[in-house]
């Protein structure tokens, strides 16, 4: 038997940097794991690198040194096309094309991925239902008509839509009213349980990353300030970043 | 007669004026897209190379009709006729497409952008599924910008031949008809006004990509079916032209019906923009014939001293001519030199001979046209002659106004020609060249000689009009256009009917 064992890393970066041209490093020797299965969460402020590291695990980020592992194997092993269609990406506000129907957004991955016509507009109807959006009712509509939280769902069920080994989250639930994002965020814990996907998700609100992660990275200013399980973080805050900025999110 | 009735009497001439009008405009504007969106959509990708590009279209679009038609004119395949006109109404329906492409296509969210390659779009299928069709409607508003501008900027194909709807306008100018101004000018306006709305449309209907291909499509076509049309009736005609005042129009006209008379199949490109197109077009073969003037081929396309001489400057012309492959025929008869013209007041206040201007010259306005200026036997040349030192620049406007302005007293003198009908209108009194100044300007026909050689009875055709019109019979007919605003083609048709 030659075939390996499954890996157990879904993603990971060791000792990354990463500068942009204004000489400011926007990665500072960064090195985090995401083991498969579950959620890793990057938590900091808005500069802190967190949006960058999570690029780099689809190749719209290179870095300039430092390793980086994406579903077994080497980002640059990866064809970054074909990388792209394995990993899941929601992006921010949803991005969802404008000019494409709901369930012309969900069934694009797969549709890009070549699968036939009726599968993919089928796959499409399927997560719509599953983030809670009837397709009868949503199919049709173009993402205008939608409410900031139903963008979201369409967001992340295009996302799913390509089944990917691995899911990339930047600010998911980022600009929703409280009480849906509480409830999305409820929601997309069952969603992921039930489906085992691996996830790296970028967030700074501390209670999103406290609810969701299992495992919360704490990011200041490319460098990992504190890792481990929410518990850890809660219960024994690294005392000059990691601290003040749970009590300033009223979690302390 | 009211306006409607005189464009009732015209419907089949408007029509095919319309009708050439629309396939200028529709092939400038698919061929400027067909260049445009490919350019906009590489600029788009290498905004360093966008600038200097974006720059060129724009000084293409600032250069004047009439300069590009001069640039253009002696290229090879262009010449006289629809191409010249094409390429240059392309040059100016190039900027709003190629920089509404650019600007659409750089004006895409730049997340969403980030997206589609995050979800795994290679660059060519981002291009095509979302920078394009996000980019649409602007590159839509570009191509209605650029099709309302060419309706417009298309009436000056007519100065290189290639008809259209400025034809009338033209035409219009040049006999200071209204009417015809107007039969050419609204027309051209509600062709501008109709593209703007359909496109608008396209530009509003809920899928846009869908409804432009439609309409490029339906553009494409109605061409084939406009050129098969015309390729089953083609037979090389005998093609006439004229330059662009009255005079030449009718006796393009003249030429023409008297030919089909005998019998020649016969194309009208009447109303050329001057002395070198008509040159460039005749020894080109985009026409076969026209009717020139002895003292203007020896001066200003043979660049001969003058000479006073009419006998010698004929043999001398049709000698030059000769070695340029052109046929000068029989003089028609009457001698078309210029004319300096004033008021009757003027004339009744002592000024009757050019050589009175010397002491009035301190406050005299004179009124010309551009070529006078610049011609061997133009205003420098009479300067000298007389010994006229003019105090006021002399004012440069259209032959078909400087009438106008005489009577208007806008000038005191203007630059006419011999035969100008509306000298007899107005009453005008014509200046005596009491030094001799100007030289012969016998009406000839010029033939192309490759063509005459080809088409037996051709010359001989031609020739059968030769001393049939004088002084007077040319001047009534001008008159018959200029003053009574009837149709160059029926004055010469009622000409040729003999009395």
């Amino acid at each position: 038997m030659t075939q390996s064992a499954p890996p157990t890393t879904a993603a990971s970066l060791a000792d990354v940097r990463k500068s942009y041209r204004s000489g400011s490093f926007a990665l500072d020797g960064l090195s985090l794991e995401c083991p498969e299965g579950r959620i890793l969460v990057l938590l900091g402020t808005s500069g802190s690198g967190k949006t960058t590291a999570l690029k780099l695990l689809n190749r719209l980020v290179t870095p300039d040194a430092g390793r980086v592992v994406v579903l077994g194997r080497e980002a640059t092993a990866w064809d970054p096309v074909e990388l792209r269609r394995r990993v899941g990406w929601v992006v921010q506000e949803g991005a969802l094309f404008p000019h494409l129907s709901v369930l012309d957004n969900v069934s694009l991955v797969p549709r890009l991925r070549g699968l036939p016509e009726p599968g993919c507009a089928e796959r499409g109807r399927e997560l719509l239902a599953l983030v809670g959006l009837p397709p009868e009712r949503f199919a049709g509509l173009r993402p205008l008509e939608l409410s900031g939280g139903e963008r979201q769902r369409v967001g992340v069920a295009r996302a799913l839509a390509g089944e990917p080994a691995l899911l990339l989250m930047d600010e998911p639930f980022g600009a929703l009213d409280p009480i849906t994002r509480f409830g999305l965020r409820r929601e997309f814990a069952a969603w992921q349980r039930r489906l085992q996907t691996s996830v790296v998700l970028v967030t700074h609100d501390v209670a999103e990353a406290l609810q969701l992660g299992d495992l919360v990275a704490v990011m200041d200013r490319g460098r990992i300030v504190q890792s481990g399980p929410p518990a850890e973080i809660r219960e024994r805050p690294e005392p000059a970043f990691v601290r003040p900025f749970l009590e300033a999110a009223g979690l302390l | 007669m009211s306006f409607l009735a005189f464009l009732a009497e015209r419907r089949a001439e408007l029509f095919a004026l319309l009708s050439q009008h629309v396939v200028l405009v529709l092939v400038a504007t698919l061929v400027a897209s067909a260049v445009g969106v490919p350019l906009g959509i590489r600029l788009a990708r290498s905004p360093s190379l966008a600038r200097p590009v974006l720059a060129a279209a724009g000084v293409a679009q600032t250069v004047p009709s009439l300069a590009l038609f001069g640039l253009l004119i002696p290229l090879p395949f262009l010449g006289v006729g629809p191409r010249t006109a094409v390429v240059a109404l392309v040059l100016y329906a190039l900027l709003p497409i190629l920089r509404n492409t650019v600007v659409g296509l750089q004006s895409v969210d730049p997340v969403l952008r980030e997206a589609a390659l995050g979800l795994g779009m290679t660059e060519a299928q981002r291009l095509r599924m979302v920078d394009l069709p996000l980019a649409l409607p602007v590159v839509l508003a570009g191509l209605r910008i650029a099709v309302v501008l060419t309706v417009g900027t298309a009436t000056i194909a007519a100065a290189v031949g290639a008809g259209g709807l400025g034809a009338y306008i033209f035409r219009g100018i040049a006999t200071v008809d209204a009417r015809l101004l107007l039969a050419g000018a609204i027309p051209a306006a509600l062709l501008a006004l109709l593209a703007d709305g359909l496109l608008g449309r396209v530009e509003r209907s809920p899928r846009p990509a869908r409804a432009a291909a439609a309409l490029v499509g339906g553009s494409v076509l109605l061409l084939s079916v406009a050129g098969a049309a015309a390729h089953r009736v083609h037979e090389r005609p005998i093609v006439v032209g004229s330059k662009n005042f009255t005079e030449q129009l009718v006796l393009g006209e003249l030429l023409a019906a008297h030919l089909e008379a005998r019998g020649f199949p016969v194309e009208r490109r009447l109303n050329l923009g001057g002395t070198a197109l008509c040159h460039a077009a005749v020894r080109s073969g985009a026409i076969d014939v026209y009717v020139e003037y002895t003292g203007t081929a020896l001066l200003d396309v043979l660049k001969r001293p003058p000479s006073s001489d009419p006998r010698g400057v004929l043999d001398e012309v049709r000698r030059g001519y000769e070695a340029l492959g052109l046929v000068v025929g029989r003089p028609l008869g009457f001698d078309n030199s210029f004319a300096l013209v004033v008021r009757p007041a003027a004339a009744a206040a002592g000024l009757r001979r050019i050589s009175d201007l010397a002491e009035r010259a301190a406050t005299v306005r004179l009124g010309l046209f551009g070529e006078f200026l610049e011609r061997e036997d133009g205003l420098p040349g009479l300067q000298r002659a007389y010994g006229l030192r003019f105090q006021t620049a002399p004012t440069e406007m259209d032959l078909g106004l400087l009438y106008e302005a005489l009577r208007h007293d806008r000038v005191d003198v203007v630059v006419g020609s011999a035969t100008d009908g509306l000298i007899a209108v107005h009453g005008l009194v014509v200046l005596e060249d009491d030094r001799r100044y100007f030289p012969p300007y016998e009406a000839v026909p010029v033939l192309n000689a490759r063509r005459a050689a080809a088409e037996p009875g051709l010359g001989h055709a031609v020739d059968e009009l030769a001393g049939r019109i004088d002084a007077a019979a040319m001047r009534r007919m001008n008159h018959a256009v200029d003053g009574e605003h009837r149709s160059p083609a029926a004055v010469a048709r009622e000409f040729l009917a003999g009395p």
